[in-house]
């Protein structure tokens, strides 16, 4: 009985690898299809869901509500403009390996301050935080460009394997670019995927379930919550180094609390309580929020409409949604 | 007998109430020992006192002899003191294995394994399987914890507990808001798990027909400290037991 409960274990996990993998596929063939301004498009999406994902080792898994993420996020973004202007350094991977320790710190130092408390409290702490950042990114306009924000180049990639400069290298980064981002969000699904069904992350989803219960099973509280905190705000960073070479542009606005409000949003439409929920949602909110500035002088309007909807009608996001009317149909099915 | 746990003088006072006055409490190895007195006794505080979920105002808690007064709650699960609460704490949305998998994990010190697949612990996976199955709860085991029956969460509540595998075990009305027929089934797991000896219970009980029936002993708890302590016989003969049980005034 046991080898069969494993078994079956086994199966069920074969049917979501090959989903995995025919999606990956699916995404990898796209771009041809597409168009350009699609691909493009689809990369900000495909960062929106790292961000998300990210996010979402808090809210779903931890139970804690982050309205700081836009500072890991900004940092990222940031440290590329820093690393380009004061280092000269073009190479992706060189953001990369010194940017993941830096937004990986200071999710470390946020978090060991924000997982002291729990609810609306680490709510209002991660958003105080993270807007000191936003002020200080503001207010030392000699260092970070105030408003205007910073120049990013466009980055060698494969250590400087390709670069990207004359005729045509917009359109050759971007198709290029689209595989690069691709591969480290299949890497940061796989990753995150590993770690909330660990028991490290089985604790975590305990801690958040009953907290009490939790600690009377030995489990160090806030010991937990503050790695959490830390691979959630790294992720998060990591979207933001991505993002930067994209925009060609590290700007305040993504260390303001609105872009903390919409990796919440993206959440919330995919649904937190799946696995897939922010990673759909990331995607998705991309395409929304570009449809409707395009639509609508209003847009802000259409998406507050929106966010009130879901949280109405599917509060357990699209994913959410999707998910019981499989199975309901697969009963139906087997009955 | 040895003593397996020992309070000295222990007191807990809240406000104007003494929930626990100079309480001088003692565990025998491997017996079954019930809690019992009207509400506001004190019990629970004693329970919560033991297990650090209170620190005590003053006095000494020595289990296995070692001073554990000011040991954190991770400490005392590791010396082997465990505990259910009154109200049914599961994690909802775990399933019920994963319920009873994650206080092995925690025993075993493998709850910073980060790049593991809990479930393909092989040795945690047995042994999850062989707790719920002692409790009956093997079919049930992919099912989320939320939708289990009453019954089903308490003797699942006591399941997390044991897996601690704890020398000693405060179980906090185990059979609280449950079918008569539930009742039964909890009280004959958790019996047979201490007979088996390896484990020491200690109940907090209001249902005396579950005392009486289950017990080697009864220690009787009024006003924060111990009006009667005895094996189920003694305490059925004891007049002020009686009286208090029935609501009448003591006799004193």
């Amino acid at each position: 009985m046991k080898a069969d409960a494993l078994s079956v274990t086994y199966r069920s996990e074969l049917g979501l690898v090959a989903l995995a993998a025919a999606v990956f596929v699916a995404l990898a063939l796209l771009p041809p299809f597409i168009g350009l301004y699609q691909t493009q498009l689809l990369i900000y999406g495909l960062i929106a869901a790292i961000a998300a994902l990210g996010f979402n080792l808090l809210l779903g898994y931890t139970g804690l509500l982050s309205f700081g993420h836009s500072a890991f996020f900004g940092i990222g973004a940031y440290t590329v403009a820093f690393l380009l202007r004061d280092l000269q350094i073009h190479s992706m991977e060189g953001y990369l390996a010194l940017g993941l320790p830096i937004v990986a710190l200071t999710s470390v130092l946020f978090g060991y301050i924000c997982v002291r408390h729990t609810r609306i409290f680490f709510g209002i702490l991660t958003l105080a935080l993270s807007q000191v950042i936003y002020s200080l990114a503001l207010k030392l306009f000699w260092v970070t460009g105030g408003t205007d924000g910073l120049r990013v180049a466009r980055p060698s990639l494969f250590f400087g394997l390709i670069s990207f400069t004359g005729a045509g290298s917009f359109q050759r980064f971007i198709e290029t670019y689209y595989y690069y981002v691709l591969v480290l969000f299949a890497v940061c699904v796989i990753v995150m995927w590993v770690i909330v069904h660990s028991p490290f992350g089985k604790a975590l989803q305990a801690i958040r379930d009953n907290e009490t219960r939790a600690a009377f099973l030995g489990l160090r509280i806030r010991r937990f919550r503050l790695i959490a905190f830390t691979i959630s705000g790294t992720f998060t960073g990591l979207a933001g180094i991505l993002w930067a070479p994209l925009n060609g542009l590290a700007t305040p606005d993504v260390l303001y609390w609105p872009f903390s409000g919409e990796i919440v949003f993206a959440a919330l439409l995919g649904g937190f309580r799946s696995f897939a929920g922010p990673i759909v949602g990331g995607i998705l909110f991309t395409y929304l929020k570009t449809y409707a500035v395009a639509t609508t002088e209003y847009w802000q309007a259409l998406l507050g409409t929106v966010l009130v909807l879901i949280v109405i009608v599917l509060p357990t996001g699209i994913v959410g949604a999707l998910s019981r009317l499989a199975t309901k149909s697969e009963l139906k099915v087997k009955s | 007998m040895t003593i397996l746990l020992q309070t000295v003088d222990l007191r807990k006072q809240f406000g104007e109430t003494r929930a626990c006055d100079s309480v001088n409490f003692i565990v025998q190895q491997g017996e079954f020992l019930s809690l019992v007195g009207s509400n506001g006794a004190g019990k629970t505080t004693l329970v919560n006192l033991i297990s650090a979920h209170l620190q005590p105002d003053s006095g000494k808690i020595l289990f296995e002899g070692e001073d554990i007064t000011f040991a954190t709650v991770s400490e005392r699960i590791k010396a082997g003191i465990a505990r259910s609460f009154q109200i049914v704490n599961l994690f909802d949305g775990l399933t019920v294995f994963d319920n009873v998998a994650l206080s092995i994990f925690s025993r075993q010190g493998k709850t910073a394994r980060i790049v593991s697949l809990a479930k393909y612990d092989r040795e945690v996976r047995d042994e999850a399987f062989e707790v719920l199955g002692q409790f009956g709860l093997r079919d049930k085991s992919e099912i989320d914890a939320g939708g289990l029956a009453q019954g089903e969460r308490k003797l699942l509540d006591v399941a997390i507990a044991y897996a601690l595998r704890p020398k000693l075990l405060f179980l906090d009305e185990p059979t609280s808001g449950v079918s008569t027929r539930d009742k039964a089934q909890i009280m004959d797991t958790v019996s047979n798990i201490v007979r088996a000896g390896t484990v020491t219970a200690v109940i907090i009980e209001h249902d005396m027909d579950v005392v009486f029936r289950y017990s080697d002993r009864i220690v009787m708890m009024h006003e924060g400290s111990f009006l009667a302590d005895g094996t189920p016989n003694e305490i059925r003969a004891n007049k002020d037991v009686a009286n208090i049980l029935l609501g009448a005034p003591l006799s004193a």
